[in-house]
């Protein structure tokens, strides 16, 4: 509490004094640990946004914004929690961009963030279990709970009549959570999920955990898992056995390899993976490739629109104090107001400064619903002719 | 009352897998068999000499695919297999001269002989990872099923299908020829009378003129062959990845001592039975009660006693109750 007041007073201060000030912003991601090939990219798109702002020169009457990197390490909650501890305490960050891994975010909000009235936006926390967390208002996303996956799958099976799976997931807290979403979604739709059933990963053999499938039975097998794991070594054991000839893929199974694995074996099979028909993603590309990064490498566009948010929120506070900006967020994130996409912070800026309403669209078509986090796109595929094709967008 | 489809069922998801899995796990037992009765000791880098013999398999079934090389419809890997073998030979003698022949010459207690096959195992696991990397690796090719379950559906009119891959095909009439040959070869040569006379009694074999390292050296040649043969017919017919022949051990191990250690028959008793238990334990009989009972007694649940989690729990169970009511086997081996 009491440190809510300082802020408050700080912020306070600095409203009143309209200088232009120098803007920290922690970026916390997993630079080492199960994650570290994506995070590079996930970093470097939310500094290019900070780097569009500072260039614009239109923040807050010319502040600067820097980045403040911290490793959370994905798994390793006290670790992550330490990174974060010292983004404010010794960096005096003014947001948090962050964290990664569902487990790690969790931790950093109740620990660290809550006590301390730090914002934080996640580009890549899917759990479920953050929408309900206690937050303060504290906290967002602009990746979407798999909650909502397990909505739209749900929805995909639904309208082509199927009206009975099976689902295999991979145990983990992603594979649990999504099966764990889609058995309530697709069961108050009026399905059956016959068995809900954990499969391991790096197994040689899967026919077991295919027989028992295949007993409890189902018109189609919902396989949450990876492609490079057991995921596929389910679909193998099925095909061969005869148990399931079409199937469900989450995001986790869509992939090159997936064709390459089965080609036309699995030819009527359905599934959704995130994604856009946004002309944001397109620009926020064309932009990754000026700054020489991948920008449609996993969470990257994400990490900017979170990036991106925060400063907004800023401008629209007119305060880079957290307890002031943070009830911006929802604001400049939806609707009324001018579309804003990748390349256009400066612009938006300029409407938040003559008193206008923006509706941040940016590199992941970001509209936030519910506590806070994003509704989410999908892109919903079928494989036809051994190829992946898409159906459309939802 | 459907028993035809029943009986399909069944042999769709547990004897035609079973019969496959039991004799991939009695080959690798009988290797494991051998050692113990004759080298007297437990040969814990069996799991890795296996996956190193596949690993030399699958380098020369890439090298032959290269070529353009095949037996369709057989996978190559079957010509490669002579290769891998020669390979293995060559890696267990040396393991043998650099490590094993000084324990003997110093008469060291088993104990000590176990653990230095723990050492091999740890050098084989990281030369294997070295040479091949711990990932999957795919080299099966060829025509890939005998029965295909439409075909199957087609054919005979059944609700349910049966399938039944060339590979589980390969394996059981491969493990058929290799167990003639090697009882052949312990019961009818001279060599391999005089092998299991030095299994009985080494110091009588000594004495009638028998050359110990000759029935060494005799008995790591045949483990290679049965390692290198049983893995890969085991990657043929699931998928090759070191850790999981890491992981094979306990069940061929528990396979072994079922059967009786030292006992060649038990060990192949040994590995059905394992086998047979794993997937009878952990498949839900759902499917096929509500083929065999009348609609209104039809089960709603899965009837399926361990979740397929504890696979590997069962071969544990099994080792534990056969060492605490019957510690020399179903046949007669050795105690352990």
């Amino acid at each position: 509490m009491k440190k809510i007041l300082l802020a408050t007073a700080a912020a306070v201060l600095f409203a009143s004094g309209a200088l232009s000030e120098e803007i920290k912003i922690g970026v916390i991601l997993g630079f080492t640990g199960p994650i570290e090939s994506l995070t590079p990219d996930m970093a470097a798109g939310a500094e290019l946004a900070m780097k569009e702002v500072t260039d614009s020169g239109k923040l807050l009457d010319g502040s600067t914004v820097t980045s403040i990197r911290a490793d959370s390490t994905c798994i390793d909650s006290s670790a992550a929690i330490a990174a974060a501890e010292r983004l404010i305490t010794s960096d005096k960050v003014n947001g948090i961009v962050g964290a990664d891994c569902s487990g790690v975010t969790g931790a950093i909000l109740q620990n660290v963030a809550r006590p301390n009235g730090m914002v934080m936006i996640s580009p890549s926390a899917t759990s479920p279990a953050l929408s309900t967390a206690e937050d303060d208002g504290l906290f967002f996303r602009t990746a979407p709970s798999d909650a909502r996956q397990g909505q739209v799958m749900s929805d995909i099976l639904m309208e082509q009549g199927i009206k009975s799976v099976a689902v295999t997931y991979t145990n983990n807290d992603y594979g649990k959570g999504l099966a764990d979403a889609f058995q309530a979604a697709y069961e108050a739709a009026g399905g059956k999920v016959t068995i809900n059933a954990a499969h391991e990963d790096g197994k040689a053999d899967y026919s077991a955990e295919v027989g028992a499938l295949a007993a409890a039975g189902g018109d189609r097998l919902v396989v949450a898992g990876y492609v490079d794991q057991g995921g596929s070594g389910i679909v193998r054991a099925a095909l061969d056995t005869g148990a399931f000839e079409t199937f469900h893929f989450p995001d986790g199974m869509i992939g090159d390899q997936l064709v390459a694995n089965f080609g036309s074996e699995i030819d009527g099979s359905s599934g959704e993976l995130p994604g856009t028909d946004s002309p944001g993603a397109a620009s926020m590309k064309t932009l990754a490739d000026a700054a020489g990064f991948n920008g449609t490498g996993a969470f990257a566009p994400e990490s900017y629109d979170a990036a991106a948010l925060i400063m907004l929120a800023m401008e629209a506070a007119g305060s880079s104090a957290p307890a002031d900006y943070k009830s911006k967020i929802m604001d400049v994130a939806n609707a009324p107001g001018v579309k804003i996409y990748p390349g256009e912070l400066g612009k938006a800026l300029g409407i938040l400064k003559d008193g206008g309403d923006v509706d941040y669209v940016g590199a992941s078509s970001v509209e936030l619903i519910g506590p806070g986090e994003s509704a989410g796109n999908y892109r919903q595929i079928e494989i036809k002719d051994g190829k992946i094709e898409t159906v459309k967008f939802r | 009352m459907d028993v035809l489809n029943a009986l399909v069922v069944l042999a769709n998801y547990v004897l035609i897998p079973a019969i496959a899995y039991g004799s991939q796990l009695a080959l690798g037992a009988l290797g494991i068999t051998l050692i113990y009765g004759i080298l007297r000791f437990s040969n814990f880098a069996h799991g890795d000499t296996m996956a190193f013999g596949t690993m030399v398999v699958i380098l020369v079934t890439w090298w032959m695919q290269s070529l353009g090389i095949s037996i369709s419809p057989l996978p190559t890997a079957l010509l490669a297999l002579p290769f891998g073998i020669l390979v293995t030979v060559g890696l267990l003698l040396g393991t043998d001269r650099l490590v094993y022949r000084f324990y003997r010459r110093v008469k060291a207690a088993p104990i000590i002989l176990v653990m230095a096959s723990l050492g091999v195992m740890f050098i084989l696991n990281g030369l294997v990872r070295f040479i091949i990397g711990p990932n999957d690796q795919k080299f099966a090719d060829g025509v890939r099923f005998i029965i295909k379950v439409r075909e199957f559906k087609a054919a005979t009119g059944l609700q349910e299908g049966l399938a039944i891959k060339v590979s589980q095909g390969i394996t059981v009439v491969t493990a058929i020829i290799v167990v003639v040959a090697l009882f052949w070869f312990l019961n009818r040569t001279r060599t391999g009378k005089s092998m299991r006379a030095f299994s009985d009694n080494e110091d009588l074999a000594l004495l009638s003129g028998i050359n110990p390292e000759r029935v060494v050296t005799i008995v790591w040649i045949l483990v290679a062959i049965l390692a290198t043969i049983a893995g890969t017919l085991y990657g043929l017919d699931k998928s090759y990845k070191p850790f999981t022949y890491f992981q094979l051990l306990l069940p061929m191990f528990a396979a072994a001592i079922v059967g009786g250690l030292g006992n060649p028959l038990g060990a192949i008793a040994g590995g059905f039975v394992i086998a047979f238990s794993e997937v009878a334990i952990t498949y839900p009989f759902k499917k096929v009660l509500g083929y065999l009972l009348p609609a209104d007694l039809a089960p709603n649940s899965l009837v399926q006693l361990l979740s397929t989690d504890y696979k590997f729990a069962v071969s544990f169970s099994i080792l534990i109750l056969v060492l605490l009511f019957r510690p020399t086997g179903i046949f007669k081996g050795q105690s352990v």
